[in-house]
């Protein structure tokens, strides 16, 4: 799109506005702008988000990236990466890192699905 | 650490392991109140231990004082190993922030890096380079007497992996805007905001300085100014969307650059946008950058720009001044032009001291174009909003678009709200989604009952370091241990980044047209044995007359320190010594600048009891002036019944310096008095050795002070039987 400097009729409308209300106007469309962004990233999630959950849980990055790229393709990201290592350690009743190493190394998903009552598409 | 030994590498590397970083978060300067050499300051902080002034300091007692803003040095040459010694360069000129660059496309690598491989403009960010430069800077800011700051970047797919990181490592700095990501690395818009709140909880938990990816649009427009309205909007989004998810204002730094330079008419571009932002963003931090957009291979130019840049950040204030070096535009930088760019800030800062004091901006003359730039910026919010968000706006090119918002020339960068790198990989949280870790941004589904999220696991790495998980290497091929090895311990070579890389640059002007100017510098290049050459830099001095040509290139030597030799250095007598000498046999010397030569100032200093000279010691002298005959030198000295003579000689115009000397030597015995005075000649280009080939008793170079000439004259009249 191409548009050629409109500025003095596209602004008439804020002329007669003081300096502050300049200031506050700005900051009101700022907040509108942001408002929705901050809704989406506090309800969704990624798979650099996961792992930065493993890495805080105390794994190491290489097992942290398996892990997530693992609970990816299972369609599970969205219980959480932490989550999902957390309950099966519990229902193994063994230490979580063993359990996310466990994961790694084997086929424990259907498990891991029945845990959280869902099907392979995660529903 | 010893001030004369180099930072022991392998000592850093050592047990790296079990390292702790001494303290989290950012670090201001202390203000400084009272006097240095007498000299009231308004703007400085607290002075270092060690460290290196300016130039011109040795006339005012070497004082260093230090401007109130932290200053940036931005240093990355591929070795992190060599990036610590450069550091610890900048710290002795002044810089207390560091801020690493990464190696080219780690932005793009979807989990975090191990080890030390090599990396290209840049460093791989790594667990283990954080650890060994986070060390490093441990020891370096005690040496220096001031903490440093270390920064570097939370961007590209791994954001959040990498502010986990940074928190765990005590990492003070980083830049983080989710816009960075969108529009100059191509990464997916929705990844790069939800990635962005996490990575930006766990940083305002650390208490890390966030700066922004604003200036970047500076530098991606064609007409740099003209994307000031969209630079007022990026910042506020990143901004507000930071304070949302729980950053303080006071820990966000707004990374301003001035948008252009000369040969527009800058600061009347420049300042009224300098006032917009700080009226529009009160409460936040200013990070000040110099201008890169702007820099081509000329480092005097670039060096001009900032101190033009600088002016402005005084005018208008900051709390950061960062620098960029000024052979950015030619080359990955130089450890001579990462000092040069902190020297630069330092000495516009200091020079700048106060300047408020006296001078105002005229609101009321600026405040027109002030608020055309806030209306520009409003106008732009408003369409963004009337299109549907941000998101949409992105898809359509409404930033970095060349017009001056809202005029739109249709350039704008696009990028695809379900497209672009990491498309398709966020997912919504699902009802039961949890995460059993502390400070973790968003929707988490944790049982009722507990304190803290990591109650479920025992604690987390920010509860419990002692957890985090240390990999050393993983690349057998590529680390620092091999690197290591390869330096030669006693073989030195020249170097401008890397230990020992063997590269010099040489200027020469020749008496020719560019073209032919450039071919003849690789010519000269070639005879002089150099490989690698490159022409990094030409200023035509005159179409036909005239090229200036700056080139690099390898030697293929290098020199060993064990043939070395080094010219005697003769030790000064303890000052009791020579004043009791002078005591017992009261003497006087003449002196003066000889030839054409109106320079005084050196042996002023050698002279005046102000400066430490001679008179300190209770040595008379009589002062000639400048451009005295060296006739008039020997027969005052005669007539004063004077023991020495002290000539001065700055000018070295067809060796006329040796020719004075010479001069000096032949009529002192013309005139049948040389065994009866010391000849001494003194200048920046004498040597001890070149004076005594001319026939003098003794010479006396740069950095020379009047106790070295009064020793040096004790010991001479002794052996002339003053005993």
């Amino acid at each position: 799109m191409t548009r050629s400097d409109d500025f003095e009729e596209r602004s008439a409308h804020l002329k007669g506005l003081s300096d502050e209300e300049l200031d506050r106007r700005f900051w009101e469309l700022v907040e509108k702008v942001v408002d929705p962004l901050v809704e989406l990233a506090r309800t969704h999630t990624s798979p650099s988000i996961e792992r930065s959950v493993l890495l805080r849980m105390g794994f190491d990055s290489i097992t942290a990236k398996n892990l997530v790229d693992k609970i990816f393709e299972q369609n599970l990201l969205g219980k959480g990466a932490g989550n999902v290592v957390y309950r099966f350690a519990k229902a193994k009743k063994m230490d979580y890192l063993d359990a996310g190493q466990m994961l790694v190394k084997e086929d424990h998903w259907d498990e891991v699905r029945s845990l959280f009552g869902v099907d392979k598409n995660g529903r | 650490m010893d001030v004369n030994k180099k930072i022991n590498i392998n000592e850093i590397l050592k047990d790296l392991e079990h390292y702790r970083p001494k303290r989290r978060g950012w670090t201001w300067r202390k203000p400084y109140h009272g006097k240095m050499d007498g000299y009231e300051y308004k703007q400085i902080s607290e002075p270092l231990k060690n460290s290196i002034p300016l130039p011109a300091a040795h006339y005012f007692d070497n004082i260093d004082p230090q401007p109130d803003l932290v200053i940036t040095s931005e240093i990355a040459s591929g070795r992190f190993e060599d990036d610590i010694r450069r550091m610890r360069m900048a710290a002795w000129h002044g810089a207390d922030h560091i801020m690493v660059i990464r190696t080219l496309g780690q932005s793009h690598i979807d989990g975090l890096m191990e080890g030390t491989p090599e990396g290209i403009g840049g460093i791989p960010i790594t667990r283990k380079q954080l650890r060994a430069t986070r060390k490093a800077l441990d020891m370096i800011e005690e040496e220096v007497g001031r903490p440093i700051n270390l920064h570097s970047y939370v961007s590209g797919v791994a954001g959040p992996e990498i502010a986990v990181l940074f928190a765990e490592e005590g990492v003070n700095g980083a830049h983080q805007d989710p816009q960075y990501n969108v529009l100059y690395r191509g990464i997916n818009p929705v990844r790069s905001f939800v990635d962005a709140a996490v990575a930006k909880r766990i940083m305002a938990w650390a208490n890390m300085l966030q700066i922004d990816g604003a200036h970047n649009a500076n530098a991606s427009a064609r007409v740099s100014w003209k994307v000031m309205p969209e630079l007022l909007v990026q910042h506020g989004i990143n901004s507000l969307y930071s304070v949302k998810v729980g950053m303080k204002p006071e820990n966000i730094a707004l990374s301003t650059v001035p948008p252009t330079a000369a040969p527009t008419p800058t600061m009347r571009i420049n300042l009224p946008y300098a006032v917009a932002v700080r009226e529009l963003f009160k409460g936040y931090k200013f990070r000040a950058q110099m201008n890169t957009k702007y820099i081509e291979s000329d480092l005097f130019d670039a060096t001009r720009m900032h101190m033009i840049d600088a002016f402005i950040t005084r005018l208008t204030g900051a709390h950061l001044q960062s620098t960029i070096t000024p052979d950015e535009g030619r080359n990955v930088p130089w450890h001579i032009n990462s000092i040069r760019g902190v020297e630069t800030a330092k000495h516009a800062l200091i020079a700048l001291d106060g300047v408020m004091d006296y001078v105002k901006i005229d609101k009321e003359k600026i405040n027109e174009k002030v608020r055309e730039l806030k209306m520009r910026a409003i106008l732009m919010l408003e369409e963004i909003i009337e299109v549907g968000g941000y998101f949409e706006a992105v898809e359509r090119g409404f930033f970095v678009d060349n017009g001056y918002y809202p005029e739109r020339i249709g350039d704008g960068i696009k990028r695809k709200k379900d497209g672009e790198i990491a498309a398709g990989t966020v997912v919504p949280r699902d009802k039961d989604y949890m995460a059993p870790v502390c400070e973790h941004f968003g929707y988490n589904n944790l049982p009722s009952g507990i304190e803290k999220p990591c109650d479920l696991i025992g604690g987390c790495t920010i509860c419990r370091p002692e957890k985090i998980k240390y990999i050393d290497e993983l690349d057998e091929s590529d680390n620092v241990n091999l690197r290591l090895q390869k330096i030669e311990k006693d073989e030195i070579k020249p170097e401008v980044e890397w230990s020992n890389d063997g590269v010099i640059q040489i200027d020469m002007t020749f008496p020719t047209s560019p073209d032919l100017a450039e071919a003849a510098a690789i010519e000269t290049a070639k005879k002089f044995g150099l490989t690698d050459i490159n022409v990094i830099h030409k200023t035509v001095l005159h179409p036909a007359e005239g090229t200036y040509v700056e080139i690099k290139g390898r030697i293929p030597f290098s020199i060993n320190l064990k043939d070395l030799k080094l010219p005697e250095k003769i030790e000064q007598l303890p000052d009791e010594e020579i004043i009791d000498f002078f005591k017992r046999y009261p003497v006087s010397v003449v002196a003066g600048t000889v030839g054409n030569d109106e320079h005084s100032v050196g042996l002023r200093e050698i002279l005046d009891i102000k400066h430490g000279g001679i008179e300190k010691y209770g040595i008379k002298y009589v002062y000639l002036g400048t451009s005295v005959p060296v006739e008039k030198l020997i027969d005052a000295a005669v007539e004063t019944n004077s023991v020495a003579v002290l000539a001065s000689m700055i000018i070295t115009h067809n060796d006329v310096h040796i020719h004075n000397m010479k001069k000096l030597n032949d009529l002192a015995i013309e005139k049948g008095v040389r065994d009866k005075l010391i000849l001494v000649a003194g200048g920046t280009q004498i040597t001890n050795d070149l004076a005594k080939s001319a026939g003098m008793d003794a010479g006396f170079g740069r950095g020379t002070h009047g106790a070295d000439v009064a020793s040096f004259l004790v010991r001479e009249l002794r052996r002339r039987g003053y005993r």
